[in-house]
């Protein structure tokens, strides 16, 4: 009996342990293959952002369908696809579910990777990632809200330029698709249009690789990796030939460079200021009678990109942004405020379960794809049930992430301009359900971000338009319910993303998309 | 870096009864009928911890400092297995920061401990096999991913257990070897990074593995005192990056030592409970040292004298 008890023990160990044989990929949201329902095949004329026509940048003649070389090319593919192995089925599956959709992915991943704040030196100070050195600590970039606003705009802003000038180079030079010139050649992923060169796919990654090396240059090797899986994939694919990739990568770099050569003029670089800065935005506050903003990090911590709200912004220019600040926040001094700090303080001590499911859901803060990029996430589920092209695709991404970048832009203006403390400044014992942002609290950054973002997506998806300004409502209040933020801030900040979002809908209209 | 990794009723030693009673890490038993039940209560703090394998402090921590208490029963279904049950109330708050601390009730976790087998060894050596399955499951809604300051990881846990204990008349060694499973957990969020994206909001928690070993002396049935030494480990898991916080499934290692002790107060049924544990070394964990004071409180259902299996 005794024996029997212990192989009744050592089964059930045995049958636990064959239980934690687990599968080790990470998790992913399933995206069906990207069939356009339109091929939107004249975009080649929809406005560009920084080109000026879409032939501005040249594309070089491809060769004759009946060159040598073009065959031989086209024996790439049927080689390439009688060789399929599964791991090229798995590389079908990812890359076809169009790559915009995926370049916009790994940005987020980068930017998840390194939002990381730096660890304050021995003496108090806090050392300033460096993009000379990117891969000493402190890694460059800290790709806060800012920085990451600002890289999803510029990625999706050049994709999308870069793919207007490819639709318009397809039109123009016919190449027809491989699985034309070659009826031997299938389509293993679908197929938008008919012609071939350049490649769409490829235009969209060497576009997306080109800034993403500026915006995080630690990741190079890793960035030309991806790429040349995402070609070898695309020739697999028969939806291309390597000339046909070749030239979208070409134009796809050479269209980044121009948002390049703008990246490194648009003020960004100066953002983080001198404490000689640092202390005139307090001494602002102190001679309008307020009380200024004081990091509430131990050492303290220099405020988060003071000088953002200087940065070049796409859609809204910056006198119309100074002329259009928002009314300051109410006065320290002002039974409004003191209304403000006890509501802040009654959801800090009466927290609900679901208030900080609301504050976790949105916190997107350290370590995450920050608000920006939740708010990609969102848009890049709905996009895929609405049969895009990759040029929409990249229309649509490039109108909320410019539209959210110009939104952190005036929300930094406000925050630098006004200064103004966070509740736990003035209320020590208001505890916070989440990390307290280390920048002052007037406008709400979550709050602009999503008023832009639910505004733009709720014209480019109607039908979802009441689904976005709830979740816009709920990112926004999820700040008062962590105890960051009052209700001035998250209300203002709200009506501002609003105006911007407007901005981007007006755009939208105008572009030749719609 | 959480305090209590898995269930309290596994870290600490507990009920007290006349020549067995116990926890399931031990190697007593109650006898047939025989119930005991009481309550803990355990405090543990620390200022250092492992981010990976670097040892740091932060200043925006602090001290984390965690307050349980626990009720538990051991109930002797017959002299050679037990059901042990404990839920505990934890909770959580660091010193510094603005971060709010939590509390609540935390998991339940009930186990069966088997006796399977004894020899003599000879020379008064005698050796002693048991078997110990089990599980746990949360009891309340508690937040997992707000660590360091969740009161729990809210995965369901199964765990199975061999202990072999070698007694020479009052000196015994107790060594256990347990193994847990833990369900995958759901958070509120739908994206989270470990050394990768992840979309969605599901969490595979890896398995935890531990090995203890005891000397005790036992003076009579119900005193004893002995030293003890456990490391625990994560089967996976990742690393905290740098500065970044902490996530329920971080590689969590842990080796800590510590003292044991129970005091039988007379023929009342009562006894008391200490113990106080220091960590050597870890790694995404906090460095912790933790105190506990219980009393606990036994009745014979039996009404018949207690044989030793």
């Amino acid at each position: 009996m005794k024996h029997l008890n212990l192989s009744y023990f050592a089964t059930c160990a045995l049958l636990m342990a064959s239980g934690c044989v687990r599968n080790d990929e990470p998790y992913r949201v399933s995206f069906p293959m990207l069939n356009p329902a339109h091929a939107d095949t004249g975009a080649g004329s929809w406005k560009t952002i920084l080109l000026k026509a879409p032939d501005e940048v040249a594309v070089a003649t491809p060769t004759a369908s009946t060159a040598a070389d073009y065959r031989l090319e086209l024996q790439e593919i049927l080689a390439r696809q009688e060789q399929k192995t599964k791991k090229d089925e798995a590389a079908l599956e990812y890359w076809g579910a169009g790559t915009v959709l995926r370049w916009n992915e790994i940005l987020r991943e980068l930017v998840a990777k390194y939002n990381l704040p730096t660890v304050a030196n021995p003496d108090g100070s806090y050392p300033i990632p460096s993009n000379n050195n990117p891969l000493a600590y402190p890694y460059f970039p800290f790709s806060n809200p800012p920085y990451a606003a600002r890289a999803y705009a510029y990625v999706s802003a050049a994709q999308y330029d870069a793919l207007v000038a490819a639709t318009h180079y397809r039109q123009k030079f016919r190449r027809p698709n491989p699985s034309k010139a070659n009826t031997s050649i299938q389509e293993l992923i679908p197929v938008a249009g008919n012609y071939s060169y350049p490649s769409d796919d490829i235009t969209a990654a060497g576009a997306a690789v080109a800034l993403m090396k500026l915006l995080f240059p630690g990741e190079q090797a890793y960035l030309e990796g991806k790429l040349q899986e995402c070609i070898n994939t695309m020739i697999l694919s028969g939806t291309c030939v390597r000339s046909d990739a070749d030239a979208g990568e070409k134009l796809g770099r050479d269209v980044a460079a121009k948002f390049i050569a703008r990246a490194r003029t648009d003020r960004a670089g100066s953002t983080v200021g001198t404490p000689a800065d640092w202390k005139k935005l307090e001494d602002n506050a102190i001679a309008r009678g307020e009380i200024p903003w004081i990091s509430q990090e131990t050492p303290k911590r220099p405020p988060m990109l003071p000088l953002f709200g200087k940065v070049s912004g796409f859609l809204v220019d910056s006198a119309a942004m100074v002329g259009n600040r928002p009314a300051p926040p109410p006065s320290i001094h002002s039974e409004q405020f003191k209304r403000e700090l006890a509501e802040v303080k009654a959801y800090s001590k009466s927290a609900t379960r679901e208030q900080f499911r609301i504050v976790h859901f949105w916190g997107d803060g350290v370590g995450t794809y920050t608000p920006p990029g939740h708010w990609n996430a969102i848009a890049c589920e709905d996009f895929a049930k609405e049969h895009f092209s990759e040029v929409r695709w990249a229309r649509n991404l490039a109108l909320l992430n410019m539209s959210m970048m110009d939104a952190v832009i005036c929300c930094w203006d406000a925050k630098f301009y006004y200064f103004n403390p966070r509740p736990s400044q003035i209320d020590p014992e208001i505890k916070t359900l989440t990390g307290l942002p280390n920048f002052p609290s007037y406008t709400s950054g979550h709050s602009t971000f999503s008023g832009a973002a639910a505004t733009l997506l709720g014209h480019i998806i109607p039908q979802r338009a009441a689904a976005y300004n709830a979740m816009a409502l709920e990112a926004s209040l999820s700040r008062l319910y962590g105890a960051i933020h009052y209700r001035s801030d998250i209300e203002t900040g709200m009506n501002m993303g609003i105006s911007i979002g407007t901005k981007a809908v007006q755009r939208a209209q105008t572009d030749g998309a719609e | 870096m959480q305090l209590n990794i898995y269930p309290l009723l596994v870290a600490i030693g507990l009920c007290s009864a006349p020549l067995h009673a116990q926890t399931d890490q031990d190697a007593l038993w109650m006898p047939a009928k025989n119930i005991c039940g009481g309550f803990v209560y355990q405090y543990g703090s620390w200022n250092h911890y492992w981010e990976g394998k670097l040892y740091r402090e932060n200043e925006n921590i602090g001290t984390f400092s965690s307050h349980a208490v626990m009720a538990m029963a051991n109930y002797g279904i017959n002299d050679n297995l037990n059901l042990i049950v404990a839920l505990p109330w934890v909770h959580n708050k660091v010193s510094a920061g603005t971060l709010i601390g939590q509390q609540g009730i935390q998991d339940l976790s009930a186990a069966l401990k088997q006796y399977l087998l004894g020899r003599n060894l000879g020379k008064n050596y005698s050796l002693h096999l048991a078997g110990v399955a089990g599980i746990s499951t949360p009891l309340s809604d508690y937040v997992a991913d707000y660590l360091p300051l969740s009161i729990g990881m809210r995965s369901t846990n199964g765990f199975a257990r061999l202990i072999a204990d070698v007694v020479k008349q009052k000196w015994y060694a107790t060594a256990t070897a347990s193994f847990m499973l833990r369900s995958n957990i759901k958070i509120d969020r739908t994206a989270y990074y470990t050394t990768e994206m992840n979309y969605g909001n599901v969490v595979n928690m890896p398995a935890l593995a531990t090995v203890q070993l005891r000397l005790g002396y036992r003076k009579s049935a119900d005193h004893y005192i002995e030293l003890l030494t456990e490391h625990m480990e994560t089967i996976g898991g990742f690393d905290i990056r740098r500065n970044d916080m902490p996530f329920p499934s971080n590689n969590m290692d842990l080796l800590r030592t510590g003292i044991n002790a129970k005091w039988g107060l007379g023929s009342s049924g009562l006894s008391l409970m200490g113990s106080g544990m220091y960590t050597l070394a870890g790694r995404n964990m906090g460095r912790s040292t933790t105190f506990s004071l219980g009393v606990v409180y036994q009745t014979d259902f039996s009404k018949k004298v207690h044989v030793q299996p």
